[in-house]
């Protein structure tokens, strides 16, 4: 049949663009005016005389519709290169997520032996708190976070994923 | 070439150098260094419109009847906003537009100053792209590309917001050819192994069709020329979208007339019932493919187009083919040619059998009435009457727009102008004025109704002014006549809101206007009231006083399928043809 009603699928795309005015709202009003998922966006200058930065987006959709927001995402003006990660290479994708603790006694030391098992780091600490810096993929992350909870979950920040391609090639 | 000049300047320089002769704008605070530019050279005309709205409008109409990009000049704020519904519009269309748009100055903007509106923001989904231009070393630059982008790949609108201050700077000009776009280079020619594949599906079809649509009339003159050779070599039926029309002869045997939803019933069923379908330049769009997973089931699907997010959008295609249209007939058309290559005459045959029983139903016929003029048959002799002329066809949006489609004949591309994919009503009468400006000598005809012309009525004034002889052939049934149509299929036949009341005379509003009035109430006086329109040498507006409950078949009810359309003569049950689900569509 022509009209495909597949499951929806998670896909993590690389956008090369040029670093100029606008270009971030065209993506994101891109997604907010079709109606597609963001479930993480990150976005920085990789190249400052290149004038290039690096969109790194995370959605999810039927393969028809990641198919339409790759293609979309290509016609924009400014869009040097688009990838699916997902599907045109192995890749690498890392998220880093600062988290605050705040407890005493057992609690405590618990958190901080939670910590060390997931090789977060503590980057700032009070007599009655902590904030970790760790970084992996984002189930560990939500992992972590769970187990802080009833440690003394005081808040996250999360940076959102980035990735790359395994291997010698760029994107 | 490298020059210093002004901002303003610049802006005429850029124009001239882009080989542009006509500018529709509308003059205002923040464009006066561009008008005072204008008004040291006589390069450039500059068509005074009467609603910005209109002026992206009648660039539309330019561009499509001349393949040429339309441009347009207006002021921050409200002449910004009242452009967006043309620049919508001409982005639907995929209409080639440059609309420059005066900005307050930099050091204002952000300030809510006096007429300033966030022109990038609000027209950022609305424009194909564009640029505010803070330095005007950047104008140029910026300009040439607006252009290219305007008119290479998909075209559409592209919008420069220019800053007042950056229109008096004094900076450095550069000339078109030093310009090289960093980032956007569509892919023009197909792959050679898509198009093998594509001339092996087409040989080996039974049941073959080509679905053309507003993608050949963009690739230019040659993709009609190779669709009509690749139609007569191969045999395969044509059918085209609304927007396609031209692009194939109607005089010509192979012509199905248009599909979709007012679509004729041979084009429909044999789009159903087809083995291969060719798609050139047509993308899928719910008008045309009615319920999605009931569309052409038995099909082998090729799509031909030059923006990859049209491929797998809406229905998913066997074979894309990435490219533009004339590139990817012409290569189609030379391994036809060079392979010697044929479709099975015998199940051909069998096939034009089945399309010519289909035909035989009539789908478009009517009923004629002794004192009453039907709005077909308006259409019908005003065809009649302007065959043998140079003529373009533009018109608004309802009823009359389709029985124009339906009824009027196209044989070459670029003639038929008409709001596709927004349903702008308000088109038609910028649109012709447009034609008539990029085409002085030919008949210019906008087919209207009566409410949609009163949406840009005030563009007479420039018609007038400008002493284009445009005609407005208003089909004047009293009421909102698709609206009504709906409400009786839809809603029980209750006509809320629907009914075109307080009609001004338009005999004594085209006086008024300094144009010439024509009514007509009966068929026995159209012909000759006709020929009396196309003779004054000013423009007109004519008042055909049509049948007021006519309503426009064939149609394909929303959330139905090909094989279940309506047809005039069957309109019975009209409540139960349309499903609840269906009801929920546009
Ligand atoms: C700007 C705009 N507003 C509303 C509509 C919805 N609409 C579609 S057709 C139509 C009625 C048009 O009436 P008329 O111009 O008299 O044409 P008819 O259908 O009677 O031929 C309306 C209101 C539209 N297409 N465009
Ligand atoms: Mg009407």
């Amino acid at each position: 049949m022509s009209l495909v009603q597949d499951k929806t699928e998670r896909h993590t795309l690389s956008v090369l663009v040029d670093n100029e005015p606008g270009v971030l709202a065209r993506v994101i009003g891109l997604f907010s005016g079709r109606g597609y998922n963001i479930d993480s966006l990150t976005v920085s200058e990789v190249s400052h005389e290149g004038h290039l930065s690096r969109i790194t987006i995370v959605t999810t959709g039927t393969p028809m519709v990641i198919e339409q927001i790759r293609n979309q995402l290509d016609r924009l003006v400014p869009v040097h290169r688009v990838r699916d990660l997902t599907v045109e290479a192995a890749s690498l994708e890392r998220e880093l997520a600062m988290v605050k603790v705040r407890g005493t006694g057992e609690a405590r030391s618990e958190a901080l032996r939670l910590a060390e098992a997931f090789r977060a780091r503590v980057i700032d600490a009070t007599t009655e708190s902590f904030v970790f810096e760790i970084t992996g993929k984002s189930d560990k992350i939500d992992q972590f976070a769970v187990l802080m909870e009833p440690l003394g979950l005081v808040e996250v920040a999360r940076t959102g994923v980035v990735a790359i391609s395994r291997g010698p090639d760029a994107m | 070439m490298s020059k210093e000049m002004t901002g303003a300047e610049m802006v005429i320089q850029a124009l001239a150098d882009q080989g542009v002769d006509h500018l529709f704008g509308y003059p205002g605070g923040a464009v006066l260094p561009i008008y005072d530019a204008l008004f040291h050279q006589n390069r450039i005309e500059h068509i005074l419109v009467r609603h910005e709205q209109a002026a992206v409008h009648s660039a539309e109409g330019y561009a499509r009847s001349s393949g040429k990009v339309g441009v347009v000049l207006v002021t921050s704020g409200p002449g910004a906003t009242n452009a967006v519904t043309g620049l919508t519009d001409a982005l639907m269309d995929s209409i080639p537009i440059v609309c420059i748009t005066g900005q307050v100055a930099t050091h204002l903007i952000g300030n809510d100053a006096f007429q300033e509106c966030d022109t990038v923001g609000i027209t950022r989904p609305c424009t194909k792209h564009n640029y505010l231009v803070r330095d005007v070393n950047d104008l140029a630059r910026v300009l040439h590309e607006a252009f290219y982008v305007a008119q290479n790949g998909r075209p559409g609108p592209v919008v420069v917001d220019i800053p007042k201050d950056v229109q008096f700077a004094k900076g450095t000009y550069v000339g078109r050819e030093n310009i090289e776009h960093k980032t956007y280079k569509p892919k023009l020619v197909g792959d050679a192994d898509k198009i093998q594949q594509a001339v092996d599906m087409i040989a080996g079809a039974k049941r073959p069709i080509f679905y053309t649509g507003g993608g050949v009339i963009n690739s230019g003159p040659a993709a009609s020329r190779a669709l009509r050779e690749l139609a007569r070599l191969t045999g395969v039926p044509v059918t085209s979208t609304l927007m396609g029309l031209g692009a194939f002869p109607a005089a010509n045997g192979q012509w199905l007339g248009m599909l979709g939803m007012h679509g004729t019933y041979e084009a429909n069923m044999t789009m159903h019932g087809c083995d291969v379908m060719v798609c050139i330049g047509a993308r899928f769009d719910d008008r045309i493919t009615g319920r999605l997973d009931a569309f052409s089931p038995g099909s082998k699907k090729i799509h031909i187009d030059i923006d990859p997010s049209s491929i797998n959008k809406n229905v998913k295609v066997d074979l894309p083919i990435i490219g533009d249209c004339a590139k990817v007939l012409d290569a189609m058309l030379a391994a036809w040619k060079s392979q010697d290559r044929h479709i099975d005459r015998a199940a051909l045959d069998d096939w034009w059998k089945q399309i010519d029983r289909w035909r035989g139903r009539n789908s478009l016929a009517y009923r004629l009435l002794p004192d009453t003029i039907k709005p077909q048959q308006a259409i019908e002799r005003l065809y009649a009457a302007t065959k043998d002329r140079d003529v373009y066809i533009s018109t608004e949006v309802g009823q009359h727009q389709m029985w124009a489609a339906q009824f009027f004949r196209f044989e070459e591309p670029n003639r038929w102008l008409t709001s596709g994919g927004l349903g702008t009503m308000g088109y038609g009468l910028p649109a012709a004025i447009g034609a008539q400006i990029a085409h002085p000598e030919a008949l210019c005809v906008d087919i209207a109704g009566e409410a949609s012309i009163l949406m840009n009525m005030q563009e007479m004034s420039t018609a007038v002014q400008f002493n284009l002889p445009v005609k407005i052939f208003i089909l004047n049934n009293r009421y909102m006549g698709m609206v009504r149509q709906w409400q009786e299929l839809l809603h029980g036949g209750r006509y809320s809101h629907s009914y075109s009341e307080a009609l001004p005379d338009f005999v004594k509003l085209a006086d008024a206007y300094g144009g010439v009035g024509i009514r007509c109430e009966k068929p026995g006086d159209l012909d000759g009231a006709i020929q009396e329109m196309i003779n004054i040498k000013r423009p007109v507006i004519f008042d055909c006083i049509v049948d007021q409950q006519e309503n426009c078949f064939p149609m394909i009810p929303s959330g139905r399928a090909h094989n279940e359309m309506i047809l005039g003569d069957m309109a019975v049950d009209l409540d139960e043809a349309i499903t609840d689900e269906g009801k929920m569509l546009v």
